[in-house]
């Protein structure tokens, strides 16, 4: 959901905890301290939200101190990998001066949990980190004016650390925070807020602190929606069709129906099985004999973009600076490239996964989802319920990367449920997994550019379609250019796409760096220039300047103009404020044209580093998965079937594609801190086409560089 | 067809009664309430179903119940020794070899088989040896390191 969304979402459908009032969220939970504070207490928050404005009120989000001095966090985010379990308890322990260990968070439950809008765009500690700072820093300032009358001591003599409330005259007079929540139920706002901590006063955070998830996802104990199990709970499968848009002709279930414990149902067109064991559900569904009238299958990925191309565009200007006509006069080098990128899988290890248990006029469902609060509002709708007699927990989610967006799973288990009575537990089977995905959406990227006789960038015409307008903007010194966008990456009813399409980890900027950071060697090249070199003649802006000379410095970059043969590629970029430069060393198989990369360095300024060791991992791992999306990944298709359906026809990252990755953080104090799970994987593509250049001469604008497309180029 | 079926889990004896053309990965998860094994893609193809049987790795999603009858199954619930971490779990943890985990019961236990045949494997022995395994958050180059770390405390294979 884009921002803009959020913002024009209907009032009742933006308050806290499902409609829950601040009264219901006491009786709910008990005794203890709560600190409620609005959206509109956030300076940072404006950021994103243009001044807070259309913000609900109540968006609230809330902490709470047990009688044992424990702190519990509670977040609508959820955690699929990313750490934020981490992150988030670093920075209230930060604001609030407890203990790491002595806070737990809950996420993505909608009893429990503040409201948000959904766990995507790199946005956690971006945007939730202050509002949960904002709330431990007030807890704080709560909890030091109870104790000063407590222990009677003036407030501006105490000392708080750890939980313990001190006199710093006389440390032994202290009283800690649990003994001052104690029974109480005190609902308190302060008049001034006060500030939060600058981040060169951090103490908690910038440290790498182990993760709560840690022993349980080594010991197969973690929770995932698919590891839940309820009396009497059944599993469902729902008969697929061949193909996207495909019509059910004639169906026979009796076979079936034959299987012992089985229960077919049927409404319409949606055809299911359930049995209390999840294999035999299964079986059962194979022996349903099913015809479907397949729609005219129109495209294929080799035809995709010249159909996309031939669309009628709806253009949205982005940026438009100068005069381009100016520019192209002026310009001594021309360049008129085109990029194209695939339809590319999430393919998460864990399939999508719910259990649903409807029981009369209301739902509890475990979901294993990156938008709790946007599947309870889908979940209700479905089911003709408020929102707020339908609860969504969400357990550990087995990777998401945008396609956790999408509940087609808890929408068919919620069917079955009111259909049975029972609760029901559906987990889409690879196959499934890979036919229902919401795929980044296949996209071209058209650059016009141009050159002075001194290797400026004088002009720059940068049309994206269907990616999205993410990272499209320039950040190089040109006088004159345009940038603009057709198509969303995710065009819901007018689809232009055969089948689903939506975000996927960097959603527009895997595929605008690939064409803007190919493009810019693509000119150096032409220039005889070294490619840094190039760059740092084309930019003023100090951030990108200081994260290249960084990679450079720690890659041990030597200028050459490329082709060099040694291997080299360079990408730099902003991706929503984070500032990324890498360079990589790859080899190419001569015979085979497969490309092994030896070694990436990867400098990040994400602001201030909440768990450095926590951004390391998400850099690893933005690196390693994004060699799948530049090196083999790509949906093939027929009109709306699919044929890559398991991981046979559909190959991911493998431990030996898994190069040596040195990362450096800039520990940028200057800003807020702002995201990193997303920066790392969206400026693969262009690093990876680069540095194939550089190795070959072989220039290849469309992704991914198959071993068989630069054989062919060879 | 029916059959009882006897075999040794997690050092435990268990009876199970059960279609024996069943898949292990399924009677574990849902008549025995094991869900540590993951069902990732149920062809054998990604390894989150990896348990021990007889000392080998096998991917549970093809192991029909009946073959394991009078035999030794581990599953990533039985590795850890009393309230103590086996060190390959030691390893993942201090290594950050996971991030959404849910391959990583699949990783540890595909990992033990391994050490168990070699205990002093070279980096690209245990990458080889890795090679069925798929991870989609990137944790590769962790879980090769975290798996040398094992074998390195492990002492050429004390504790497996």
């Amino acid at each position: 959901m884009t921002h803009d969304e959020i913002k024009n979402l209907p009032a009742e459908e933006t308050s806290y905890a499902g409609a829950l009032g601040r009264r219901d969220f006491l009786k709910l939970l008990g005794p203890g301290l709560y600190v409620f504070f609005s959206i509109e207490d956030s300076f940072l928050l404006s950021q994103e939200g243009g001044g807070g404005r259309g913000y609900p009120a109540d968006f609230n989000a809330y902490l709470r101190i047990g009688e044992d001095g424990r702190v519990s966090c509670f977040t609508g985010k959820i955690e699929m990998g990313q750490g934020i379990i981490a992150s988030l308890a670093q920075m209230l322990a930060e604001e609030l001066e407890v203990s790491y260990n002595s806070v737990s968070v809950t996420l993505g439950d909608t009893k429990l949990c503040p409201w948000d809008g959904g766990t995507n765009g790199s946005r956690s500690i971006k945007y939730f980190g202050p509002a949960l700072r904002a709330a431990g820093a007030e807890a704080r300032e709560v909890l030091l004016q109870m104790a000063a009358d407590e222990i009677k001591v003036p407030r501006d003599r105490l000392v708080v650390k750890d939980g313990i409330v001190s006199d710093s005259a006389n440390p032994a007079k202290k009283i800690s925070y649990g003994a001052l929540a104690k029974g109480k139920t005190i609902e308190k706002h302060i008049e001034k807020k006060p500030a939060l901590k600058p981040p060169s006063a951090f103490t908690v955070c910038g440290k790498s602190l182990p993760r709560a998830d840690a022993a349980e996802k080594v010991t197969g104990k973690a929770k995932y929606a698919g590891d839940i199990r309820l009396p009497g709970m059944l599993y469902g499968r729902v008969l697929r069709p061949p193909a996207h848009g495909a019509k059910l002709k004639s169906v026979d279930v009796s076979a079936a129906k034959a299987v012992k414990d089985a229960r077919v149902l049927q409404d319409g067109d949606f055809v299911a099985v359930v049995h209390p064991l999840p294999d035999l559900a299964e079986k059962a569904l194979s022996l349903i004999k099913a015809e479907f009238v397949l729609p005219e299958a129109k495209v294929d990925e080799t035809t995709i973009h010249q159909h996309l191309m031939s669309l009628p565009p709806r253009e949205t200007v982005i940026e438009n600076k100068g005069e381009l006509s100016k520019g192209i006069e002026q310009a001594s080098l021309k360049f008129e490239e085109t990029y194209f990128t695939p339809y590319v899988a999430h393919a998460p290890m864990e399939t999508h996964t719910a259990v649903a248990q409807v029981e009369g006029d209301s739902a509890t469902l475990w979901i294993g989802t990156q938008r709790p609060f946007g599947a309870q509002d889908e979940i209700a709708k479905l089911l003709g319920l408020a929102s707020n007699k339908v609860r969504v927990i969400t357990p550990y989610v087995g990777g998401g990367y945008g396609g956790k967006s999408q509940i087609g799973q808890a929408v068919q288990a919620a069917r079955l449920s009111r259909m049975t009575g029972s609760p029901v537990q559906v987990f889409y089977t690879r196959e499934e997994e890979f036919f229902y995905d919401t795929f980044m959406p296949a996209a071209i990227v058209k650059i016009s550019s141009g050159l002075t006789p001194t290797h400026q960038i004088v002009f720059w015409d940068f049309q994206v379609m269907f990616a999205g307008e993410r990272s499209s903007q320039n950040f190089y010194d040109v006088p004159h250019l345009r940038t603009v966008s057709r198509g969303a990456f995710s065009a819901g009813g007018s689809s232009p796409h055969p089948f689903g399409t939506g975000a996927w980890r960097g959603p527009g900027s895997n595929t605008n760096i690939f064409a803007r950071e190919s493009h810019i060697d693509v000119m150096a090249s032409k220039a005889g220039m070294d490619p840094l070199e190039f760059r740092l003649k084309n930019l003023t802006d100090k951030r990108m300047i200081r994260v290249l000379q960084a990679a450079a410095g720690k890659f041990g970059w030597k200028p050459a103009k490329a082709p060099s043969k040694r291997g080299f590629g360079i990408v730099c970029f902003d991706y929503l404020g984070t500032y990324v430069a890498a360079m990589a060393e790859i080899k190419v198989d001569k015979n085979s044209g497969k490309i092994q990369v030896l070694r990436v360095v990867h400098a990040q300024d994400m602001g201030p580093v909440i768990n450095p060791e926590g951004a390391r991992m998400q850099i690893e791992g933005g690196i390693t998965m994004g060699l799948g999306y530049c090196l083999s990944e790509e949906i093939h298709f027929k009109g709306g079937e699919i044929k890559d359906l398991s991981f046979s026809d559909y190959k991911i990252t493998q431990f030996s594609w898994a190069p040596r990755i040195e990362t450096v953080l800039i520990d940028n104090l200057d800003i807020p801190p702002s995201g990193g799970g997303e920066p790392p994987i969206v400026g693969m593509g262009a690093l990876m086409a680069n540095a194939l250049f550089d190795a070959t001469g072989v220039r290849l604008n469309r992704l991914p560089l198959t071993p068989e497309r630069i054989k062919a180029k060879m | 067809m029916e059959q009882t079926i006897q075999f040794k889990l997690n050092n435990h004896p268990v009876s199970v009664t059960a279609d024996g053309d069943r898949m292990l990965l399924w009677v574990l998860r849902a008549d025995l309430g094991l869900t540590g094994t993951k069902y990732g893609c149920g062809e054998s193809q990604c390894g989150a179903c990896t348990v021990i049987v007889n000392k080998e790795a096998v991917r549970s999603c093809q192991m029909q119940l009946k073959d394991v009858a009078g035999k030794e199954v581990i599953t990533i619930e039985g590795l850890e020794a009393g309230r103590n971490l086996h060190p390959l779990q030691k390893a993942f943890v201090q290594h950050g070899a996971f991030q959404c985990g849910f391959c990583t019961s699949g990783m540890i236990l595909n990992a033990y088989s391994l050490l168990l045949k070699n205990a002093r494997p070279t980096r690209a022995q245990v990458t080889e040896g890795m090679s069925g395994n798929l991870c989609r958050c990137g944790t590769h180059s962790r879980i090769l390191d975290a798996i040398q770390t094992a074998a390195a405390e492990m002492k050429g294979g004390r504790g497996l």
